[in-house]
């Protein structure tokens, strides 16, 4: 069944104007009537001139079954932090719907650059959750390949990545994989009309941080380099109002969306709540950085509903009135009400997702706890691309000491990479799907 | 006397030279309301006010930069750096301009500037939260470079870094803060071991340890287990980095004809080199055997379920005395 917005469906008569659904979510003086949202915090589906979205039934479900498994596994990973076993984690709770949307709006070619609470968007690009967890049990410092999953490595030194995605960006257009103009100087050999151009091949790029990261010198200059460039990026800034203990207000006197302009690009706020805002929004962006339209700021207003990090305590620096405001606007809940509402889903397909989440964290629970501790030399390995006399001494040196031990204790296993983990159940795997239908 | 955490002294120290000199600000992230994440400035902006104790944007270079025209200006900002691995966007201010303006104006110019990194490993942190960054400071002339190890010192000197008139990276043993000592808090800073001092922690005859900051207590306690073996280790806790107490470190090594070097740092290019260098130079005459080094190895640090194999630990300074007695 359909639920579009153009139809003449059920669907229809839910859906006010955008004024009056967006006066619901009233973030800042003045910022109302600039907030993009096509979903309301109440389940109402709303038209937006601009942002006309078909989504099917199908896709609906999809994205709600995205969004649980994702609480799901964040809500697990906070539970396996407190038993000791994962060292950190950076919740991403609230923030689903903007990893998701904008997550789900990829196109297998584009290529994502991370801070370190993408899980969600970790997971719409198929990265397994437990890859995720080997990195804060202190197993390894992200232990998937990016170029396979065209989702690069966690940043945790704010900022960085979106220079090196904006780079990543200016390579593509190299490569003659952006459509239109590239406003770059042809004698670059930047190939703007290459194969690729205006074909399914066209590639775009995208870069995630925070509101926080938006006070770094290395953000100003990718914006910079990224409008002089035209590349083909969009920068994705879930602003989650907090950055640790600092308030919004502590970054910045305006808002993140306008930040763009002032760099010769555009920039747009969307509900950063609304799944189907932030997938019709980011799409567009994407879209256009394709076509060779160069770069688009996105800021998705949304709320870090948990500690910044599982050692944060947010009682130090927050009132608890703000968070409760903010659950009324669960992105969640807002997709559960319009699917049961709008007949896009019955009772039993939640349930369905519920027991799905269900069997998905025991695996991750099961998984976590089997993960065996990094053989103690394969530190040695992976720092240069060959053998380095002085190092590779340092691991001799270190392997005899420790064989020196050998009489008194038996030295750590080394472990057999697989073999001891819990075999991974089809939901688990489910997370491959990696932007399938969307 | 009291009973405090060496978080705790490090609070008490910075109150006091707040409250000694008007001039005395606190920079940073996270250091306002919640008092930094490892709480070293709790309370002081409720105390002080916000234009004393300001929560900065989240930006290094800006922390370091707008408190180089800060102390131009006449005050004396001490800028804290979240975590060790977060010093790098600043790097450029720190190098290039706060190291080098006193020298460029020909002397006009003081920049009495204190940036506070928690540094080392040791506490299961991810990425970037366990490094020892020291060398690259102590490698840049105009800088001085300080680590505590204990509460004791920390509380006295963090007020004599914000009392000198060169700029000091001052360097926190983070696994470290929540270790107890009693510290005497009326005790008046004037009369306190100068900044610049080592400090011999523990008396000994075979062999001289060097350590700072997270390894002293490891070295200590590598002392105390030698001397189980018959063993007599003096432990001499550097403090100062950049300069170096080279007498102390000499008149030791004379006595005891062995050096060993400790630091978390990857040993090469590491302190321990400029010091196996300048103990080589002085003594050479009482040296039973070559300085030794024990420290990081030349990788980036690990993730953390590796730390205990890559931070030496009491087993690897014995090993290293071992060594040095069967030269
Ligand atoms: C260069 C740098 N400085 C400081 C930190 C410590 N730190 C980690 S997260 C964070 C706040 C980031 O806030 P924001 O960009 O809003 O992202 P959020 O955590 O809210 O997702 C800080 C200061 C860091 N990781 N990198
Ligand atoms: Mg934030």
């Amino acid at each position: 069944m359909s639920v579009e917005t153009g139809g003449s469906s059920a669907a229809e008569e839910l859906m006010p104007t955008a004024p009056a659904a967006a006066a619901g979510l009233a973030p800042a003086a003045g910022a109302a009537e600039e907030l993009i949202q096509l979903l309301t915090p109440e389940g109402q589906r709303i038209r937006h001139s601009d942002y006309p979205l078909d989504v099917s039934a199908r896709e609906l479900q999809g994205l709600y079954r995205d969004l649980v498994l994702v609480r799901r596994v964040d809500t697990e990973a906070v539970g396996l932090q407190r038993q000791g076993e994962l060292g950190l984690w950076a919740s991403l709770l609230g923030q689903e719907a903007a990893q998701v949307g904008s997550g789900r709006a990829l196109s297998p070619q584009d290529m994502a650059f991370p801070s370190y609470r993408e899980h969600g968007v970790a997971w719409c690009r198929g990265v397994s959750p437990l890859k995720l967890l080997e990195l804060f049990r202190g197993v390894s410092n992200g232990g998937w390949d990016p170029a396979e999953h065209k989702f690069h490595l966690y940043t945790i030194v704010i900022g960085s990545q979106t220079l090196h995605a904006t780079g990543y960006a200016m390579g593509v257009q190299r490569d003659g994989l952006t459509g239109g103009s590239t406003n770059g100087d042809s004698a670059n050999g930047d190939g703007a009309n290459g194969d690729g151009a205006n074909g399914n091949g066209s590639e775009a790029v995208i870069a995630y941080f925070g509101d926080g990261a938006t006070s770094q010198g290395d953000v100003s200059e990718a914006f910079n380099w990224a409008a002089v460039n035209n590349a083909p990026i969009v920068f994705f800034c879930q602003n989650n109002q907090w950055a640790i203990s600092e308030p919004f207000e502590r970054q910045s006197r305006v808002p993140i969306y306008q930040r763009s302009r002032g760099f010769g690009f555009p920039g747009l706020r969307v509900d950063g709540n609304d799944v189907l805002a932030c997938l019709a929004v980011t799409r567009q962006a994407l879209k256009a950085a394709r076509e060779g339209q160069g770069p688009t700021l996105i800021e998705a207003f949304t709320y870090r509903m948990g500690a910044h990090t599982t050692t944060d305590d947010p009682t130090r620096y927050r009132v608890a009135a703000e968070l409760e405001a903010w659950k009324l606007r669960d992105p969640i809940e807002r997709v559960k009400a319009y699917l049961l509402r709008s007949g896009a889903a019955e009772a039993g397909f939640i349930d369905e997702v519920d027991a799905e989440a269900d069997q998905l964290g025991r695996w991750l629970r099961d998984a976590c706890r089997a993960m065996p501790d990094p053989a103690p030399l394969s530190m040695f390995e992976h720092v240069y691309a060959g053998p380095q006399p002085i190092l590779d001494g340092e691991r001799d040196a270190y392997a005899a000491y420790l064989d020196s031990f050998a009489d008194t204790a038996a030295p750590p296993p080394e472990p057999d990479d697989d073999e001891a983990q819990p075999a991974q159940p089809a939901v688990a795997q489910a997370f491959a799907r990696g932007g399938e239908e969307l | 006397m009291s009973t405090l955490t060496l978080a705790r002294s490090l609070n008490e120290g910075l109150r006091r030279a707040l409250e000694d000199d008007p001039k005395v600000l606190i920079m940073g992230e996270d250091v306002g309301k919640l008092g930094g994440v490892f709480r070293i400035t709790d309370g002081l902006q409720k105390d002080f006010g916000e234009s004393r104790v300001m929560d900065t944007p989240l930006a290094e270079s800006g922390i370091v930069g707008t408190a180089i025209g800060l102390a131009l200006r006449g005050y004396r900002p001490v800028c804290e750096i979240q975590f060790d691995g977060f010093v790098y966007p600043a790097f450029n201010q720190i190098v290039a301009q706060l190291a080098k303006m006193r020298y460029r104006s020909r002397g006009q110019l003081a920049l009495p500037v204190v940036i506070r990194i928690p540094f080392g490993g040791g506490i299961g942190a991810v990425e970037h939260h366990s490094e020892s960054p020291e060398v690259l400071f102590a490698h840049t002339a105009g800088l001085r470079v300080v680590a505590c190890s204990s509460g004791p010192d920390a509380y006295t000197m963090i007020q004599q870094s914000i009392r000198s008139d060169d700029p000091v990276i001052f360097f926190e043993p983070k696994r470290r803060y929540w270790e107890k000592a009693e510290v005497d808090t009326a005790a008046p800073v004037s009369e306190a071991l100068p900044l610049d001092a080592a400090r011999v922690v523990a008396e000994g005859s075979d062999a001289t340890v060097l350590a700072y900051g997270p390894m002293v207590k490891v070295a200590v306690d590598a002392a105390a287990a030698a001397r189980e073996d018959g063993r007599s280790l003096e432990v001499i806790d550097l403090r100062s980095l950049s300069p170096l107490d080279l007498p102390t470190v000499a008149d030791s090594v004379r006595r005891t004809g062995r050096c060993v070097v400790v630091h978390e740092a990857p040993v090469y290019a590491g302190l321990g080199a400029e010091i196996a260098a300048r103990v080589t130079e002085e003594c050479f005459y009482s040296l039973e055997s070559p300085v030794l080094r024990v420290g990081g190895f030349s990788i980036p640090y690990p993730a953390s379920r590796n730390e205990d194999h890559y931070l030496p630990d009491l087993d690897r300074v014995l090993d290293a005395v071992d060594r040095a007695f069967a030269f």
